[in-house]
């Protein structure tokens, strides 16, 4: 057509990247992973309130209506929970001598102590440094809270679950399962509870628990029957060709896997291994083999990881190890950073951090295959 | 295609056997009924056909089953998975994932399907059932008529042969019952699936059914086609019953076969004098009235000013959608719901003001889960702690009233062992042992059998003769038919009807009971009034 704008081979090549589609939660945990790992390693407060507003962005242009995506809210609220703890702490049990060098804001009225708490002190000066030191430590706490708390928002933890290898989807059924019942009990105490009164509310200790705990339980015990009759039904275990000795053989191996993989994780840091990027041993890879090949079932994928969005988390890392890392400490209390506070790689972040703007909303991208075709083009405009 | 030969199931410390020398046979792309009283081992007998029984339940199963010719012995409930798709009676408890798509792909993800394979499968199956538009929503906002066609769906994507559905239309107003049955139709009458569906409402599927199952008490089980079964069993629908009555041959399945026998009837009708409702419309004096009440949560606002007044004597029938504002404005009149505006007044007390121990003895409510109000162990405690809950002597009430209203309860039975009309009972007789004035049900029909239902009409005549109000919310249109003194109909959080029962039944077309829809336009509600009619014109 005359006058229409025409797309170039490159934009056309990958305009399939650019339909709007659902991302696989794996990449929502390892985006926050990565941005974990960043935080983790600063104490610079705009950096940290730059993190911030990312992870409030993100959240608010891209989840769902379901009911794991409201509890965003709460990680903000217990984040900033921790800052204020760490500060009442800090000035109340601080300890901090009004040396040279440092301002004091005001000074509480030091209450002695006996000699066995003699490590102790309350009150004394309250410092700037020391405020500020606190505030600055307490933000990064509750960054790291708030990313995994944008990664639980956004990710669906079922689907994250199913994304298990082969040999562990019985657990990860499990898992599912236990996150359905989470909110299921909580509305069952809410609706005994209302129907408590309409016995009149015994005030009895023994009773109130026993009234509430009762239904509940029971409610939940029928729930779960039903639930594992209808997946019975539905063909769930329904593993062919596997002898009883096969079956024991593949469970033990992949019991041992999973101990000797937490201890592993357990002896390294395991910032170390996210950064580094250690395979399983062999032992461990065999246990999870022999598991994955008992398992015959298919999945249903229709979604594709955003590239887009991992290297982001990726590259905010890079940045920050590269310029400057830790802070420099003095006795395990870190100290203002003398560093300038915002330097331009840093700030190159935000806007690739903040996700790929033509990702939106819930639509898988191959649904609409059948659907009048509608490509978006980087502008916004549409051409058919 | 289904055939159980000599099968008799016993689960342990059981007293007799569940099912006892059961022959069945039903043929391909029949849609086979079953009925019996609550309790008597109908979903003991569709569990058998899946597998689940005895391998899910436990229990000892003699004899043959066999599905399309695999014999359920040899093959667990997951291996049926494709032969046979199994539908339980709350669907919502049944749902693995949390969309739509998940939940109808969920099967076939177990039985490896390929994957271009399944989504072709869904996108059929979606169509058929007519819940193409909901593909990605989630389940827990879909209605209950959506979630009982998503539960069908769900068992049909892997391609069973046999469908088992376990009282599929309980909890769902007429009109999502309606569509629920005419999918299930469709699929018997396009696809030639086998059905075989446990109801207790009769009325609305006898008409399609290629054979009724009857399981008697005992565990043994009569079967046959509709129109010799229904002419000797006592649980009939009403229109079976008036063919009885009124001798007509052969006996008449739905309102459109009545109403082609049913003109000599009306002529006679016609010539009498226009009946007496069975209840003299007794108003006694104001009970509670309540002003502009609204409840609303967060953003809905569930009921919307409604002003509602109860006379002593006088049972109301509150009719509505699903998530029109019953139970909401039930709860607020009692007291114990939230109320954002309005009042309510009983006597000079607000319900809502008072405490608990207070506001009961003003107003009772059944809710529609009567197990949350349980957690003792047997049935005597429960007695004698409702007794200490109403401030009276132990032993004493509870139990009294509990036998007037369902005789011989074990008083050492554990409740959650009842039968349903029998917790209702008890429910009941827990509320009452405080003596209000207002008495109010919510949904208490769902899942009891005709017997219950008529020991249920029976304690609230009484209820209403002792000089109470009696509310009751509910979707049977029969039951309100034989009950109701007044009906109020809701819709989206406003009263849209209020008045006699004969005038709001009569006149809508949704909330008709069967014997109006046979002898319109003649005003009779049920079986008893023409009888009495009839009787009275002699």
């Amino acid at each position: 057509m005359p006058g229409a704008p025409s797309t170039s081979v490159f934009a056309r090549r990958f305009a399939g990247w650019r339909l709007p589609r659902t991302l696989h939660p794996v990449a929502w945990w390892l985006w926050a992973i990565c941005l974990v790992v960043a935080v983790t390693q600063t104490t610079n407060p705009l950096l940290l309130a730059l993190v911030f507003v990312v992870l409030g962005f993100v959240v608010s242009s891209r989840r769902t209506e379901a009911p794991w995506a409201r509890a965003f809210k709460y990680y903000l609220y217990v984040a900033l929970t921790v800052v204020a703890i760490r500060v009442v702490f800090r000035s109340v049990f601080g300890g901090d001598v009004g040396g040279p060098g440092s301002h004091v804001i005001f000074t509480l009225p030091r209450i002695p102590l006996p000699a066995w708490a003699a490590g102790v002190q309350i009150g004394g000066p309250v410092t700037l440094e020391g405020t500020l030191s606190a505030l600055y430590s307490g933000l990064k706490l509750g960054c790291l809270l708030c990313c995994l708390g944008a990664a639980n928002a956004l990710a669906n933890p079922k689907r994250a679950l199913r994304s298990l290898p082969g040999a562990l989807y019985e657990l990860g059924v499990a898992a599912v399962v236990t996150f359905n019942v989470g909110p299921q009990l909580v509305e069952g105490v809410q609706r005994v509870r209302r129907a408590r009164k309409l016995r009149g509310g015994s005030s009895q200790k023994f009773h109130v628990l026993r009234s509430i705990a009762i239904p509940v339980l029971e409610d939940a015990f029928d729930r779960s029957l039903r639930l594992a009759a209808a997946m019975d039904s539905r063909g769930f275990g329904r593993t062919d060709n596997a002898s009883r000795a096969l079956r024991r053989t593949t469970g033990a191996l992949m019991i041992i896997g999973l101990l000797l993989m937490c201890r592993r994780l357990r002896a390294d840091r395991s910032v170390r291994i996210l950064a580094h990027g250690t395979p399983p041993s062999g032992r461990r890879r065999a246990g999870l083999y022999r598991g994955a090949r008992r398992r015959e079932s298919t999945r249903r994928s229709n979604e594709l990881p955003a590239r887009s969005v991992e290297s982001s988390g990726v590259i905010g890392r890079r940045n920050r190890s590269g310029s400057g890392g830790c802070p420099p400490r003095i006795f395990g209390r870190e100290s203002i950073p003398d560093e300038p506070p915002l330097q331009p790689d840093h700030v190159a972040v935000a806007p690739i951090g903040a996700g790929d703007r033509n990702c939106r909303g819930r639509a898988c991208g191959n649904r609409h295959s059948t659907a009048a075709e509608t490509i978006t083009n980087a502008d916004g405009g549409t051409r058919r | 295609m289904i055939e159980l030969r000599d099968v008799w199931v016993s689960y342990k410390d059981a007293k007799h056997p569940t099912l006892a020398g059961v022959d069945l046979h039903i043929g391909e792309g029949e849609l086979a009924l079953v009925v019996g009283p609550t309790g008597v081992g109908k979903s003991t007998l569709l569990g058998a056909m899946n597998g689940l029984v005895p391998h899910f339940t436990g229990g000892s199963l003699r004899g043959c089953v066999s599905v399309d010719g695999l014999d359920t012995r040899t093959h667990r409930p997951r291996d049926l998975a494709d032969v046979v798709g199994f539908v339980g009676q709350d669907p919502q408890s049944g749902f693995v994932t949390d969309t739509v798509e998940e939940e109808l792909a969920y099967s076939m993800e177990q039985l490896a399907v390929a994957p271009d394979v399944m989504r072709k499968r869904v996108e059929e199956t979606m169509d058929l059932l007519g819940i193409a538009e909901l593909h990605d929503r989630p389940l827990f906002e879909l209605s209950g008529g959506q979630q009982q066609r998503v539960a069908i769906g769900a068992a049909l994507t892997a391609h069973p042969r046999i469908l088992v559905l376990d009282e599929p239309t309980s909890a769902l107003d007429p009109v999502a019952a309606e569509d629920v049955l005419a999918t299930v139709l469709r699929l018997v009458h396009d696809l030639s699936v086998t059905v075989v569906l446990a109801e207790h409402r009769l009325e609305r599927v006898v008409q399609y059914a290629d054979r009724i199952v009857e399981v008697l008490p005992g565990g043994s089980v009569k079967h046959g086609p509709p129109a010799r079964m229904l002419s000797f069993t006592n649980v009939a629908p009403p229109v079976v019953e008036l063919g009885r009555f009124a001798g007509w041959e052969p006996l008449p399945l739905s309102v459109r076969d009545a109403r082609r026998h049913a003109s000599p009837l009306r002529t006679r009708l016609d010539d009498l004098v226009m009946p007496l409702t069975a209840r003299k419309p007794a108003k006694g004096p104001l009970l509670l009235r309540s002003c502009k009440v609204i409840v609303r949560y967060n953003s809905t606002v569930a009921v919307r000013e409604v002003s509602l007044d109860l006379y002593a004597g006088e049972v109301v029938v509150l009719m509505g959608r699903n998530g029109s504002g019953k139970s909401s404005l039930l709860w607020a009149l009692q007291g114990t719901g939230t109320r954002q505006g309005g009042s309510v007044l009983v006597g000079t007390s607000d319900p809502g003001s008072l405490s608990a121990e207070r506001a009961r003895a003003l107003v009772g409510l059944v809710p529609q889960t009567s197990t949350d109000l349980l957690y003792l162990d047997t049935v005597a405690e429960e007695c004698t702690q409702a007794d200490k809950d109403a401030g009276l002597e132990s032993g004493t009430t509870t139990r009294k009233l509990l036998d007037s209203l369902v005789p011989e309860i074990d008083d050492a039975s554990h409740p959650r062992d009842l039968s349903e009309g029998q917790r209702l009972a008890l429910v009941l007789a827990i509320q009452l042992a405080a003596a209000p004035k207002v008495i109010l049900l919510d949904e208490p029909t769902r899942g009891l059998d005709y017997a219950a239902k008529r020991l249920l009409i029976d304690t609230i005549d009484r209820l209403a003769a002792e000089g109470r109000a009696v509310v009751i919310s509910t979707h049977d249109v029969e039951f309100a038919a034989m009950t109701a003194d007044r009906v109020v109909v809701m819709a989206s959080g406003e009263i849209v009807a209020d008045g006699p029962a004969t005038d709001i039944l009569v006149a809508s077309p949704a909330f008709a009971p069967q014997v109006s829809k046979v002898l319109a336009p003649l005003p009779y509600l049920t079986v008893e009034q023409v009888k009495a009619a009839l009787d009275g014109g002699r």
